[in-house]
């Protein structure tokens, strides 16, 4: 290993060693049990954490474009606001509505959050803080967070308001579409990395990250990547679904209470997930700045955990996507499809091609200048 | 030309009674009004094309319609047309829908107020109140006893089905029922409480997919009744309804009421308080206009935009907020002149917000204008003909945008707008990119005639001296002037009281809402929010 | 609780003016004595709930632009967390009625008011949702608001500045302030 410097604040030492402890202590199916219990109590943790700091981010960022002050009230700089909408969500009533189909309309919340907390599994925070390493990370991701829509789709339907189903259909369009660009962004820089492991995609990244890997056709597909993650996760300018000037509140008008916050909560956390995704595929992941030859400057930048890395990424990644939202008009849905299919998708398709031909004939950085 | 006029009217109608008051005014029984206003509209050397009003009046012993038209070309040439019924259990006169499309939802507004029904109009349902309302309220006899209209709190499913009556072809009379929209349409409901409907409009639109294949609508959720309170108060009185109307023109409207009563009773304003009335219509103007801007691009889906347009309104509320201490509605044009002069430093914050809203505009063209996706979703959307235009009377910037020259400042200019220059702002491509850009355009010309007047303030009274009771001599008096939405004006009837007999206001948001069906159909479901964004109406101006 | 318990941020407490109503609900609430431990517990939800008051504009006229600039840049609502405006009655807490109310809005508004969840509250904003207004004499205007759906605060003005509207809005806070939701009954 290049990197053996000691990382004292890395979570993973932490984690090593209590896993080292249990087995000492448990037999393996004591301690497998214990861990994954508390794997899954950290995620959901982790997740409506997020949420909620997410929820605060955009709302003091909003207002800074906006030049306004934001939340300011509960406690200091209004740190506390979304704790208190939560609590107001919590308790407040969930209506029943009649000549509503009653399973689905309860179910579809399900789907939207189930669908996201999926995907939260499988992404690597930092240096070993990952649930699942699967082999076949960037298709489990991109197959787990399009359950998502069935969630949409499904509150379209059965809410039995016309808003709703005009934001439903609009939705799966919409979605259905962008998948598409999407995963074929996320294929190039496999294609590049020869691996769909997050881990070892992360690894592959150490002194050259993908995205400058493939100088041309990374850059494209980042864009793209970008793009189409931000039409999926419904938000402006491509936040038809819930267009709030034509359809009130699109599929989720007639949620109250809970289950409007699974959706609320939902939104945020698909836009941290398509960061996180982005941050892990093109920007190295949770890995530091590091450049091969400069020992010192990597032992420093080395020090700093590599969780922070990866928060600190991802955060400018949503800070972009804020700084979008927040700037342009609606699309129309004509004009979002004719974006997606007469533009994205052919760029796409040619440059999955031109990524091919890159590492075929060596063209990449890190062929030409030798980098590890 | 009187004379040529004159002579057309009678040749057409030999039996028309013409009489030279504030206006060329011509009587005529109500079988022969189609054909007089055909005759006036199609004529080539003077045609009166543009419908600028229609009131119903009851004139006591028979209920009648007044019809003020003008031409297109030079709105100055005005003809004043009336006729009337004399049967009021079931007043019937013939409809000029044909001819002029605002002409409809006139008519049916005439129909909820004073019960007029008109043969040949399309849809005769009432426009204003429910279809189960009691009496007509613009009548005199009318019995305002609570107990005859209950509140009702019941939601009541929406009926479709438009009666009217046809004249066929051998002259008989025929009442059928139409059903506005066909079994199997996808109805939604757009209003009356909607996020971007700029107030209480209804529109039932029915959808073929994402495209509006037609649109019904339905308006007086606000309708507070001004005309009939009006009656029984004196004009003093009146003049804050006038704000309330298209409260975002709040001052253009007062204006015109002042004019209206001023011209009537011959005072003088001081030239002081004619500077400061211009001025402050001028930075109203500006104010809606931001809105309007503001409005549009939060239709649109740029949040952002909304806001900025919001801080720079605020300036030029906090120079109405220090003259007269209110902010949107302000009180501050009277009879005979202003309430109150202008504080010390108003002269220095006008003049320091001028250089600044210049470079805000820049800023907006950049963040905005320019914008792929804005253009994308104005440019070609929501085309209007001028001939349209001038049909469906849509004024303001939304009919300059058509290339209609319809500026009453230019026209007939009033108060000091023949002493400042300004260009009247036309375009040629009729879509909502256009009346956007008109909107931007006329904040800068508006910036320019303040710029004129405000070193020149005159020293001076600003304010006449008037009786204690205003009366105004018996007669009818109108006044028109240019407001932010479009031409607004005044229809005074006096019998020589202390109160109006009939006071009518020509309200341009109507117009500009008449024209909605039109220009959005085919387009899709978000197109409608936005040209409504750029047709920029206010509804409790339709609704008085 | 007391009056003087109840703590708005920025502002003190002996600036809040027309406390009687509050006065006597307090009474009214505490008639049955009170839970110590559960009164812990509702300090904490109203906390939460009086902070996050999410309105739903009922705007019909001229009151609905000062509400607009009480959002925009000079003023700015979201300091008090109040910034998300729900299109949609379902998700709202607050109404804002601002505007006149007509005999063909009111059932309407009602219908409206039946779709919020609970808790709701209702705000009047201005002469005409209060009591008609200068309109008050007209044969199709509604006398005030509360003819309709109950209000828990009214803000005068004609229409209201966007400052008398903020104090209207901390009052609703001082009024969900005080309310208990567990243990004893409810509104």
């Amino acid at each position: 290993m290049i990197l053996n410097y000691s990382q004292p604040l890395e979570i993973s030492n932490l984690t090593s060693w209590f896993d080292q402890y249990l087995r000492s202590n448990l037999s393996e199916f004591w301690t497998l049990l214990i861990e994954f219990v508390l794997v899954g109590i950290f995620l959901l943790a982790a997740y409506a954490v997020i949420a909620l700091i997410l929820i605060y981010a955009e709302r003091k960022i909003t207002a800074f474009f906006q030049a306004r002050l934001g939340p300011n009230r509960v406690g200091k700089w209004g740190l506390l606001q979304s704790v208190a909408d939560m609590i107001k969500i919590l308790l407040k009533e969930i209506i029943r509505i009649n000549r509503s189909d009653r399973f689905l309309f309860f179910a579809a919340p399900f789907f939207m959050i189930v669908a996201s907390m999926l995907t939260f599994g499988a992404i690597p925070f930092g240096k070993g803080l990952q649930a699942i390493d699967f082999n076949i990370g960037v298709l489990y991701v991109t197959a787990v967070s399009s359950l998502g829509i069935i969630g949409v789709l499904l509150a379209g339907w059965s809410s039995n308001n016309k808003y709703s189903m005009i934001g439903a259909m609009r939705s799966g369009a919409q979605f259905i579409s962008y998948e598409l660009s999407s995963g074929f962004a996320l294929m190039t820089i496999v294609v590049l990395a020869g691996t769909m492991q997050f881990s070892q995609m992360i690894e592959g990244q150490r002194f050259c990250w993908n995205i400058f890997n493939g100088h041309i056709s990374s850059i494209i597909a980042f864009v793209i990547y970008l793009i189409s993650g931000h039409a999926e996760t419904n938000r402006g300018p491509f936040d038809l679904p819930e267009a709030e000037s034509e359809l009130t509140a699109g599929y989720h008008t007639e949620y109250s209470g809970l289950q409007f916050g699974f959706y609320y909560l939902a939104e945020y956390l698909n836009m941290f997930i398509i960061a996180s995704i982005a941050t892990t595929v093109f920007l190295g992941g949770y890995l530091p700045i590091q450049i091969q030859g400069w020992d010192a400057f990597n032992g420093i930048m080395g020090y700093i955990p590599s969780y922070v890395w990866f928060f600190s990424k991802t955060g400018f990644l949503i800070f972009l996507s804020l700084w979008v939202r927040w700037s342009f008009p609606r699309l129309r849905i004509d004009q979002l499809l004719n974006l997606e299919w007469k533009y994205l998708l052919p760029i796409n398709l040619v440059n999955l091609l031109l990524m091919v031909i890159l590492v075929l004939t060596g063209l990449t950085l890190k062929n030409l200048f030798g980098i590890l | 030309m009187m004379e040529k006029i004159k002579k057309l009217i009678l040749d057409t109608v030999a039996e028309a009674v013409i009489e030279e008051k504030q206006k060329l005014t011509v009587t005529v029984e109500p079988k022969k009004l189609h054909l007089l206003v055909q005759t006036l509209r199609d004529n080539k050397t003077h045609s009166f094309d543009y419908l600028v009003n229609l009131t119903g009046v009851d004139r006591g012993e028979e209920l009648g319609v007044d019809y003020l038209l003008c031409s297109s070309a030079d709105l100055s040439k005005e003809v004043v047309l009336k006729t009337g019924t004399s049967d009021r259990e079931n007043p019937l006169l013939y409809s000029i829908t044909d001819l002029f499309e605002t002409a409809h939802f006139n008519e049916r507004e005439v129909f909820a107020l004073l019960g007029i029904r008109f043969i040949n109009n399309p849809d005769m349902r009432k426009f204003f109140l429910n279809a189960d309302w009691v009496g007509y309220p613009l009548r005199k006899d009318y019995d305002p006893n609570p107990e005859l209209n209950p509140v009702s709190i019941e939601s009541k499913d929406m009926v479709d089905i438009a009666p009217r009556i046809l004249e066929t072809s051998d002259g008989k009379l025929v009442e059928e029922f139409v059903n506005i929209f066909e079994d199997d349409d996808y109805i939604i409901n757009i209003g009356p409480q909607h996020p971007s409907t700029h107030g209480v409009m209804h529109f039932r639109t029915s959808l073929d997919g994402e495209i509006v294949k037609k649109i019904d609508v339905h308006s007086g959720y606000i309708h507070r009744g001004i005309e009939k309170l009006s009656e029984s108060l004196t004009y003093p009185q009146i003049l804050h309804f006038t704000d309330r109307l298209d409260y975002l023109s709040a001052n253009i409207n007062r204006h015109a009421l002042c004019m209206c009563v001023e011209k009537a009773i011959d005072i003088e304003v001081p030239e002081r308080a004619q500077y400061i009335r211009v001025i402050m219509d001028e930075l109203t103007r500006i104010d809606s206009h931001l809105l309007a801007w503001s409005a549009m691009t939060h239709d649109l889906g740029a949040t952002t935009a909304f806001i900025y347009g919001m801080r720079e309104r605020e300036i030029i509320l906090d120079i109405f907020d220090k003259t007269c201490g209110g902010r949107l509605i302000i009180n501050q044009n009277v009879i005979g002149g202003v309430m109150f002069d202008i504080y010390a430093d108003f002269q220095k914050d006008v003049k320091a917000f001028i250089p600044y809203m210049r470079k805000k505009l820049i800023e907006y063209d950049r963040f905005f204008s320019h914008n792929v996706i804005a253009l994308g979703r104005t440019q070609g959307v929501g085309f209007m003909s001028k001939d349209e235009a001038i049909s469906y009377a849509v004024t303001g910037p939304a009919g300059r945008a058509s290339d209609w020259s319809c500026d009453i400042r230019k026209h007939i200019p009033y108060s000091l707008y023949n002493q400042v220059e300004f260009k009247e702002i036309l375009r040629k491509e009729g879509d909502a990119y256009a009346r956007y850009l008109n909107r931007l355009d006329e904040i800068e010309e508006s910036l320019h005639i303040i710029e004129q007047l405000i070193d020149n303030i005159p020293q001076g009274d600003f304010c006449a001296k008037t009786k204690a009771i205003i009366k105004l001599p018996e007669g009818e008096y109108y006044e028109r002037v240019e407001a932010a939405k479009g031409e607004f004006g005044v229809f005074i009837e006096s019998r020589g009281d202390k109160f109006p007999y009939r006071l009518k206001f020509r309200s341009p948001s109507m117009a500009l809402v008449s024209a909605m069906p039109l220009i959005c159909q085919g387009e899709k479901i978000a197109d409608l929010i936005g040209i409504g964004g750029s047709m920029d109406y206010v509804i409790p101006d339709i609704d008085r | 609780m007391e009056l003087k318990d109840i703590h708005i941020k920025g502002i003190p407490t002996e600036d809040f003016k027309d406390n009687e109503y509050l006065e006597n609900y307090i009474k009214e609430l505490e008639a049955n004595g009170v839970n110590v431990i559960l009164s812990k517990v509702d300090e904490l939800i109203n906390w939460g709930r009086s902070n996050s008051v999410w309105p739903l504009i009922y705007a019909t006229s001229c009151c609905g632009i000062e509400f607009m600039s009480a959002a925009a840049a000079h003023h700015d609502i979201a300091r008090f967390g109040m910034e998300v405006t729900r299109n949609s009655p379902r998700q709202a807490d607050l109404m804002i009625v601002a505007g006149t109310i007509v005999h063909k809005m009111a059932p309407l508004i009602k219908r409206v008011y039946d779709q919020m969840a609970e808790p709701k509250y209702v705000l009047a904003m201005g002469a005409c949702a209060i009591s008609g207004g200068p309109f008050v004499n007209s044969y199709h205007v509604i006398k005030g608001v509360d003819e309709i759906i109950p209000v828990d605060v009214y803000v005068p003005g004609c229409p209201p500045r966007p400052e008398s509207l903020f104090y209207g809005l901390m009052q609703l806070q001082r009024k969900i302030k005080v309310e208990q939701f567990l243990g004893h009954k409810q509104r």
